[in-house]
């Protein structure tokens, strides 16, 4: 047992410091965190990954990933939680390329790769339906095939960043005869296609993220099945453990601790900051404490990732304590914030509503609430755990 | 021993819930929040006919001489319907005040004008330095010939946008966290020097930051100095009084939830069959309950002038804060991805118990107040409990 780095690996640090101090600068940052910029921000910031060549750490080195082991990888996205830099947008380069990669055709990989690398192409993912959130397998979204195109009829819903995407990524039922997780197939739609509409969804956080993607007899030619077809589900399942991986943030989680600490220091209440404040000294320590141990987790999990193993049913517990994580984090912001974090900041100014980060404590707060509900519910993942793991 | 209802307020309870279900649907609602100053004043005109807004108020001045048992029942009433009209803010903070603390001829004056409907009031205590404690006013008053003259800004101040008049509360003499020295005034919202700046809060409801600038004061409210011991016990009253707002909320977002869980289906069967989520709403259900014992715990030891009146008040609202957030938590939760959208209430419910929570202090706040309370050895006792007011 050793977790100390060796001098490749720091020498890799200061590499990865190197670039974020440079590439991560306040205008790329700003842009990144106006919802009404979001999406050039983060094409620009993901412009100079893929320039830096890192765009897609976790691709083969073929396909235009690195060779990092996995303690560079670790390293990598710890400095960048540490610079407050986003990942990239998962649903192309770690969602669907992933599938892509294990189970696309080689025409597939030639044609989207190289965009999804370069940021050309926005991605989002159709999984979810009205009746079809965590029972994702019940979903009816048809996909009937006529000569070489498939016919899609149905819906999708809670479709992040539907509005800006290029593509996307689609479980269809392709028959119903069977059990329901057979007839699932995995494909590939361009949003321009006649047939599709893209409605908004208005959300508790005020920001438009979330969609519902209606489909009226929209044309899918069949090179753009991923696989077989009737086999979507396991390619579909592949892509899950993934993003529950990432869901877990816990790099960003150990930045947003430390910010919420000086924070608190800020705030002071009868001549007393937070931070002596006895009771909310002990909830911020009880999370940094839970945090140390997820993080433990976390690396055990990627120590074994490299010795071979497949990230399993490891992954649902990680989604769960990380997303917990993040939410009390949330919370001690909020509460930091005091009576204002009631308050919405609109068109004024900080310093006209006398506060600087109510307004993104609230916002991130209540967006925040649905990290326990997406990437299956984190009800789905004790379920997951109890069955899978504690064989119950 | 009873917790029945009298006849009366049987009555006020039934003509709130009618109103509520009659004018606060989802849509209607979002029409009233989107009016200028986030309520409707023809709603307002209507809870004056109906007689609401004289209920806290003397009999001597047109009142309905009302107790904390009748507050409880409307605004816990309201509570259901996510009522945005600024009851807590006119009635019983500022008329509350004006009730308690003004001299009879402000009292002839405008206590009739608050229960007719005519007069909109807000309470200015807080500051951007403040945070929770009430003490902490750095707003100064001096006194120029027989006028005061304020100076000063007061933040998130609750129908800051449209009172016509406020209690302003102000420095007149001591330091910063003094009790004695805070003094308060009457302010006119068209005063030369006042500016209110507005912006919503994330129910809804509208609020403003003020800034006063060389403000000649209409009156003085009570005795210089003593500002403090004023809104006390007002304050105390009104976080009573939100708590029955949250514990309305919470019932009804418990019932929303509920009737989630018994309607979406997934697995084919309701979501409502699986254990795990069962157990979670007995925690929510039993949380609700957990409010409503401390309720009619702080608003029967307030009306007999019970010694445990401080003490349950303190308790209820720490319980409100806690239970708010496990209740509210929760309701998304069990919604899914539903419960993220503004196409449901649930999402307003749950803002509303946030803010309630941070309204004259949060739980660890108040918890804390709580325990300089009660641990102490009887011999301090007296001293004490004067002190957590
Ligand atoms: C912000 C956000 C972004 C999203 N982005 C996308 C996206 O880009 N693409 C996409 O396809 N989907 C997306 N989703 C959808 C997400 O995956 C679903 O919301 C999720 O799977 C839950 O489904 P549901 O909303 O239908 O809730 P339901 O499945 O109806 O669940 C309601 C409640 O019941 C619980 N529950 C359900 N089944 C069980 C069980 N067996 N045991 C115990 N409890 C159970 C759930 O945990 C939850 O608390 C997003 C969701 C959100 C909130």
């Amino acid at each position: 047992m050793d977790t100390r780095l060796n001098e490749e690996d720091l020498a890799f640090q200061k590499e990865v410091r190197q670039f974020l101090t440079e590439s991560w600068d306040d205008e790329v940052r700003a842009r990144c965190s106006n919802p009404a910029t979001m999406k050039e921000g983060a094409e620009e910031w993901q412009d100079r990954l893929y320039k830096k060549g890192w765009m897609a750490p976790h691709w083969p080195v073929e396909h235009g990933g690195t060779d990092w082991s996995v303690t560079q990888k670790f390293i990598y996205n710890s400095e960048r939680a540490t610079f407050g830099a986003p990942e990239a947008v998962p649903f192309g380069v770690t969602m669907v390329a992933s599938v892509i990669i294990d189970y696309g055709s080689d025409e597939q990989k030639a044609k989207f790769l190289p965009r999804i690398l370069q940021s050309d192409d926005w991605w989002c993912q159709g999984y979810s339906e009205p009746g079809a959130g965590s029972d994702l397998a019940s979903l009816k979204t048809r996909a009937d095939l006529d000569g070489n195109e498939y016919v899609i009829n149905g819906s999708k819903i809670w479709t992040t960043y539907a509005q800006y995407a290029d593509w996307i990524f689609c479980l269809v039922r392709t028959d119903s005869s069977g059990r329901k997780q057979e007839g699932i197939t995995f494909l590939l739609i361009d949003m321009k296609t006649p047939g599709i509409t893209v409605r908004p969804i208005d959300t508790i956080d005020g920001f438009h993220h979330l969609n519902e993607v209606f489909f009226d007899n929209v044309r899918v030619p069949v090179e753009n099945r991923i696989g077989e077809e009737g086999k979507g589900w396991t390619y579909a399942k592949s892509l899950l453990v993934q993003e529950r991986l990432s869901i877990a943030e816990v790099a960003d989680s150990k930045r947003a601790l430390t910010e919420l600490r000086e924070l608190a220091r800020g705030e002071v209440n009868g001549g007393k900051t937070l931070l002596e404040d006895p009771l909310f000294a002990k909830r911020l320590t009880d999370v940094e404490i839970e945090l140390m141990a997820v993080e433990f987790t976390e690396l055990r999990a990627l120590a074994s990732i490299a010795e071979g193993d497949e990230p399993g049913p490891e992954s649902s517990l990680l989604k769960l304590q990380g997303t917990e994580i993040q939410q009390a984090i949330q919370e001690l912001r909020m509460d930091v914030a005091g009576y204002y974090s009631g308050t919405l900041q609109g068109d004024l100014g900080a310093d006209q509503l006398g506060h600087d980060f109510a307004d993104s404590a609230q916002k991130n707060f209540f967006r925040g609430r649905a990290a326990s509900i997406y990437g299956g519910s984190n009800e789905v993942q004790k379920n997951i755990t109890a069955k899978y793991v504690l064989g119950l | 021993m009873n917790f029945n209802l009298s006849e009366e307020q049987n009555l006020i309870r039934d003509s709130i819930a009618r109103f509520v279900s009659e004018n606060y649907g989802f849509d209607q609602r979002n029409t009233v929040v989107a009016m200028d100053h986030g309520f409707s004043t023809e709603h307002w005109q209507q809870f004056a006919e109906l007689g609401w807004l004289s209920i806290p108020f003397a009999e001597a001045h047109g009142g309905f001489g009302g107790g904390p048992v009748d507050t409880m029942l409307i605004m816990q009433e309201f509570g259901r319907g996510l009522v945005a009209e600024p009851y807590l803010p006119t009635v019983l903070l500022f008329g509350g005040l004006l009730q308690t603390a003004a001299d009879a001829a402000l009292q002839e004056k405008y206590i009739p004008k608050i229960i007719s409907g005519e007069l909109q009031g807000a309470f200015a205590y807080l500051e951007r330095q403040s945070r929770y404690e009430m003490t902490d006013i750095a707003t100064t008053a001096r006194q120029e010939g027989s006028n005061w003259v304020l100076n000063g800004e007061k933040t998130v101040v609750l129908n800051g946008g449209a009172a016509q008049k406020l209690i302003v509360a102000a420095r007149t003499s001591g330091e910063q966290f003094d009790r004695a020295g805070i003094t308060l005034f009457l302010v006119d919202a068209g005063s030369n020097g006042f500016k209110s700046t507005t912006y919503r809060m994330t129910d809804g409801q509208e609020a403003a930051n003020l800034t006063l600038s060389d403000v000649t004061a209409e009156a003085v409210i009570g005795t210089t100095g003593d500002g403090h011991a004023l809104m006390a016990p007002i304050i105390a009253a009104a976080c009573t009084a939100v708590c029955a707002n949250a514990l309305g909320a919470m019932e009804a977002l418990n019932a929303l939830t509920l009737e989630y869980c018994k309607t979406r289906e997934q697995f084919g069967v309701a979501i409502g069959s699986f254990q795990a989520l069962q157990h979670r709403m007995v925690d929510m259900f039993g949380a609700c309950e957990n409010v409503k014992s401390l309720m009619y715990r702080a608003v029967c030891t307030a009306q007999e002038g019970d010694d445990d009146a401080q003490r349950s008040m303190l308790a209820l609202k720490v319980m409100t804060g806690r239970a708010g957030r496990l209740i509210g938590g929760e309701a998304i939760q069990l919604h899914g991805g539903m419960g993220m959208t503004d196409e449901l209430s649930v999402g307003f419910f749950v803002k509303r118990l946030m803010i309630i929570n941070t309204l004259f202090g949060d739980a660890d706040y108040h918890q804390q107040l709580f325990a300089k309370l009660v641990n102490v050895s009887s011999s301090e006792q007296g001293e004490q409990s004067s002190e957590a007011a």
